[in-house]
């Protein structure tokens, strides 16, 4: 293992430690609820952007991943009561196997009409959730929480370092991809696919890959939502704002290195947040809209762009 | 239990409302299937239309009149849009697919909050004397609302339609979406012709909002749902086919109507997507694509 | 006919309602130098998308090397020894001039290595051929054109290609990069690679083919030696009108 890889790795199972520590420290349960979807959104952002910003292929169906995952959770409950570990495998293979599917279906044709295709996913997703009654159906299901696992004192503080350990997990997968030939081959795709088609690349093999992974850690990181809420109903379930979170955050980061997401999302989540509690709901949505049109017109490459051309600069 | 006489009505319905989703989705017809913009925000500026008809009505305009006026406002707008949309993503080249979608997206999300900033989120609608009362005919009953905006959508799409292949600049526009080189060497500018076309697309698209806020009440997330139904009909229709578009609006608005008889109404809003997702699958260049 | 690399018989190619090409047959030779000439239009590089699979024929077959690939995906046809350069550069803009280079060697000669190659060597070394060396580390979208249409030829070359097409690559260069690129042409195919040239720049041509054909709206109108084609009447008429 190369220095860099080992830095990695240290730096992943420090982040793992000091949320095991916050865990065991931080009496305020608030604290949790409120950190918890800032570390969702780091893996829905990070894993958007395996096709998103090294592929160049635009999803906008994250919230159909997301919440797949989240439904799949709750039918395991439902059928088996499975344990969280067994959710959240379960729900990265279905949506794994979602994004398999329309990246199958819709990745041979131009860009914008995968885009599309995702938007529709969303609807038919939540279509079909609000016709199953098993799980919830339209007015959805309420979920009663089991005990934590030892050492956890209360299932938020349980699902927050789980979250955590999915965080390192989604960042280590994008981390891989970025420096192997998979991603090397998919930033070639991004830059000209014809070319690369040309070079050798073989290019809807690369593309649905990165789908069915990008697919499969969003729906991971749905699997715990039905727990974090006690809660589950379609609509909200299947909301555009998971998708525009994911997408801004990456952008806003930065798209070329894995870095990107990772910044993004803890900037923009914790920003939203903020503006929620104290201003409004709409405000919140209002400053992602116009944050993502500002940095996609003039710092496309996002804060790591920005943050790079001053180091440049020095 | 199946009645023909329902499936009747339902198809009856289906040809009205199809009408009028062809003429929802033309503006997004020329600006992405002629032109190649990712319009994802169509839908957005045509709820906004919606809104601004809204606005008027307050004033006592009538909606057919207050679409009619938001025309050429809208048509300015659409140039801006058009301008800037080219300047800083058509212009560069690199990575311009990414850029320029997220670009659209932003700016839907952008008029969506800000129509919830301005109006709320509770619906609004119109009134007029059309509005409210039926036509009956034997048995069935057709709201007045419903034909009005039919009525609007066919000489909307007709006019387009004829504009776009008997004017000179109607012609231009075609001629850009073919072969934009050769436009070039024949002295056109090309940018400026499909900055027009872009703003014709977005004026359009005002009257079209008008007409949406008559067919129903509005509020600002009815941009989501537009997106399947827009782009699903010009998909079908298959890029930059007019008389697609309303082969495509036909189709969508008589599968909808069957499916909200037949199956209720919480499955009707997955058709368009659905539909989308066929197309895209089987035939993705549509009815009548280049 | 054994010795055919590549033969395409009777290939069509419609968009909508026009004819980009109309049954065109060709054969192409082991090791031959082979020119593709015809006026804008004709067909020419919608003949090589097809044969570099990124267009479908709709009718007709394109044997390369005794393999039907007509519906084989282009990324494979390059696995198999077709390479091509494009008449509009399409860099990988993202890349440095050698990590476009990377690109093709990565999955085309060393596709089946388990563990790294240094590819990097051997993108320096076909850079150093064809001049572009100490432009490796230059982000690619910040090249002339001159030397983006170079960089398309390397990139050409690192996919270690049986049959190279080299689509108007000489296209705005001055006579020194003519001769230039003409010369790393000749010696590519000294080592046995079949060479198909799509030129405008006659000389070029003309003094590299060993055998030309032409094309005019979407069919053959004449095959030949240089010197034949240049006497050809239709061919004359073709480029400079009635």
């Amino acid at each position: 293992m190369t220095t860099r890889g080992a830095g990695f790795w240290i730096g992943a199972a420090v982040a793992i430690g000091l949320a095991g520590v916050a865990a065991g420290v931080i009496k305020n349960e608030y604290f949790f609820f409120a950190a918890y979807p800032i570390l969702m959104y780091v893996v829905l952002s990070t894993a958007w952007n395996i096709l998103g910003g090294y592929a160049g292929y635009v999803n906008f169906g994250t919230a159909a991943f997301f919440g797949l995952g989240a439904y799949t959770s709750v039918a395991l409950i439902q059928s088996t009561g499975a344990p969280l570990a067994v959710q959240i495998f379960g729900a990265a293979a279905m949506s794994g196997l979602l994004g398999f599917g329309t990246g199958l279906l819709t990745l041979r044709l131009r860009g914008i009409f995968f885009s599309i295709a995702t938007v529709a996913v969303i609807f038919i997703m939540e279509t079909l959730f609000i016709n199953w009654r098993y799980v919830g159906g339209a007015t959805g299901l309420q979920l009663l929480r089991p005990a934590p696992i030892w050492p956890f004192e209360s299932y938020i503080k349980m699902l927050f370092v789980v979250m955590a350990v999915i965080v390192v997990a989604a960042v280590a997968v994008a981390r891989y991809i970025e420096n192997s030939w998979i991603g090397r081959g998919l930033h070639a795709v991004r830059d000209s696919e014809e070319a690369a088609e040309c070079s050798g690349v073989p290019t809807l093999k690369l593309k649905v890959f990165a789908c069915t992974i990008s697919g499969a850690l969003m729906g991971a990181a749905g699997a715990p939502m039905p727990m974090y809420l006690s809660f589950i109903e379609p609509a909200s379930t299947f909301n555009l704002n998971y998708s525009i979170g994911a997408l801004a955050s990456a952008i806003i980061g930065g798209t070329a290195h894995w870095l990107g997401p990772v910044m993004g999302a803890l900037l923009l989540t914790s920003l939203q947040q903020y503006a929620t509690v104290n201003i409004s709901n709409e405000m919140n949505v209002l400053v992602v809209g116009v944050l993502l049109v500002v940095f996609v017109v003039a710092a496309p490459d996002g804060i790591l762009g920005l943050l790079r051309k001053l180091k440049r600069a020095k | 239990m199946f009645s023909f006489e329902l499936l009747l009505e339902a198809i009856l319905f289906g040809v009205l409302l199809g009408c009028f989703y062809a003429a929802v989705s033309i503006g997004l017809s020329v600006s992405f299937g002629l032109l190649d913009v990712p319009h994802i925000a169509h839908p957005a500026i045509l709820v906004f239309g919606s809104y601004c008809t809204y606005l008027l009505g307050r004033y006592g305009l009538d909606p057919i009149i207050a679409g009619i006026v938001l025309m050429p406002p809208f048509f300015l707008l659409g140039m801006a849009v058009y301008r800037f949309y080219y300047e800083t993503f058509e212009k560069r080249g690199t990575d311009t697919g990414v850029r320029g979608l997220a670009f659209f997206f932003g700016l839907a999300l952008v008029i969506e909050v800000g129509l919830i900033l301005a109006f709320g989120v509770d619906q609004r609608m119109v009134e007029a004397d059309y509005i409210g009362k039926s036509l009956v005919i034997g048995e069935t009953r057709i709201p007045w609302r419903l034909l009005v905006a039919f009525g609007v959508a066919v000489v909307l799409t007709a006019g387009l339609t004829l504009y776009l292949s008997r004017t000179f600049t109607g012609r231009a526009i075609k001629a850009v979406a073919q072969d934009e080189p050769a436009l070039r060497l024949m002295g056109a500018n090309p940018v400026r012709i499909k900055q027009w076309a872009f703003g014709i697309a977005t004026a359009v698209t005002a009257l079209a909002g008008a007409m949406l806020i008559i067919v129903g009440p509005v509020d600002p997330s009815l941009d989501r749902i537009y997106i399947g139904r827009t782009f699903c009909v010009v998909v079908l229709a298959g890029l930059g086919s007019m008389t697609g578009t309303v082969a495509a609006g036909l189709i969508l608005g008589i599968s909808e109507s069957i499916v909200l008889t037949q199956f209720g109404a919480s499955w009707a809003p997955a058709v368009a997507f659905g539909l989308l997702l066929v197309v895209l699958g089987i035939r993705p260049q549509g009815l009548f694509g280049r | 006919m054994s010795d055919a690399l590549l033969q395409v018989n009777g290939v069509s190619k419609h968009f909508g309602g026009f004819a980009a090409l109309s049954e065109v047959s060709i054969e192409v030779r082991q090791g031959e130098r082979f020119g593709l000439i015809g006026p804008n239009g004709s067909g020419k590089t919608t003949l090589i998308n097809c044969v570099s699979g990124s267009l479908h024929n709709e009718a007709g077959s394109i044997t390369f090397a005794g393999e039907e690939i007509s519906r084989l995906p282009a990324y494979q046809r390059t696995r198999r020894g077709i390479a091509r350069s494009f008449q509009i550069p399409r860099p990988f803009s993202s890349m440095s001039v050698l990590e476009n280079l990377v690109v093709p060697l990565e999955f085309v000669v060393h596709r089946r290595s388990l563990h790294q190659t240094n590819t990097s060597e051997e993108a320096m070394a076909i850079l150093k051929t064809i001049g572009l060396a100490d432009k490796a580390d230059t982000p690619s979208n910040r090249l002339s054109q001159v030397e983006l249409r170079k960089m398309e030829l390397a990139r050409a070359m690192a996919a270690r290609p049986r049959l190279l097409i080299s689509d108007e690559a000489m296209a705005g260069l001055s006579s020194n990069e003519v001769a230039e690129v003409l010369g790393i042409l000749f010696k590519l195919n000294e080592t046995g690679i079949t060479i198909i040239m799509i030129e405008h720049i006659m000389q070029a041509v003309m003094r590299f083919s060993q055998r030309v054909v032409c094309l005019d709206a979407g069919r053959i109108i004449c095959e030949g030696t240089p010197e034949a084609i240049v006497k050809n009447g239709d061919v004359q008429k073709a480029y400079l009108g009635a």
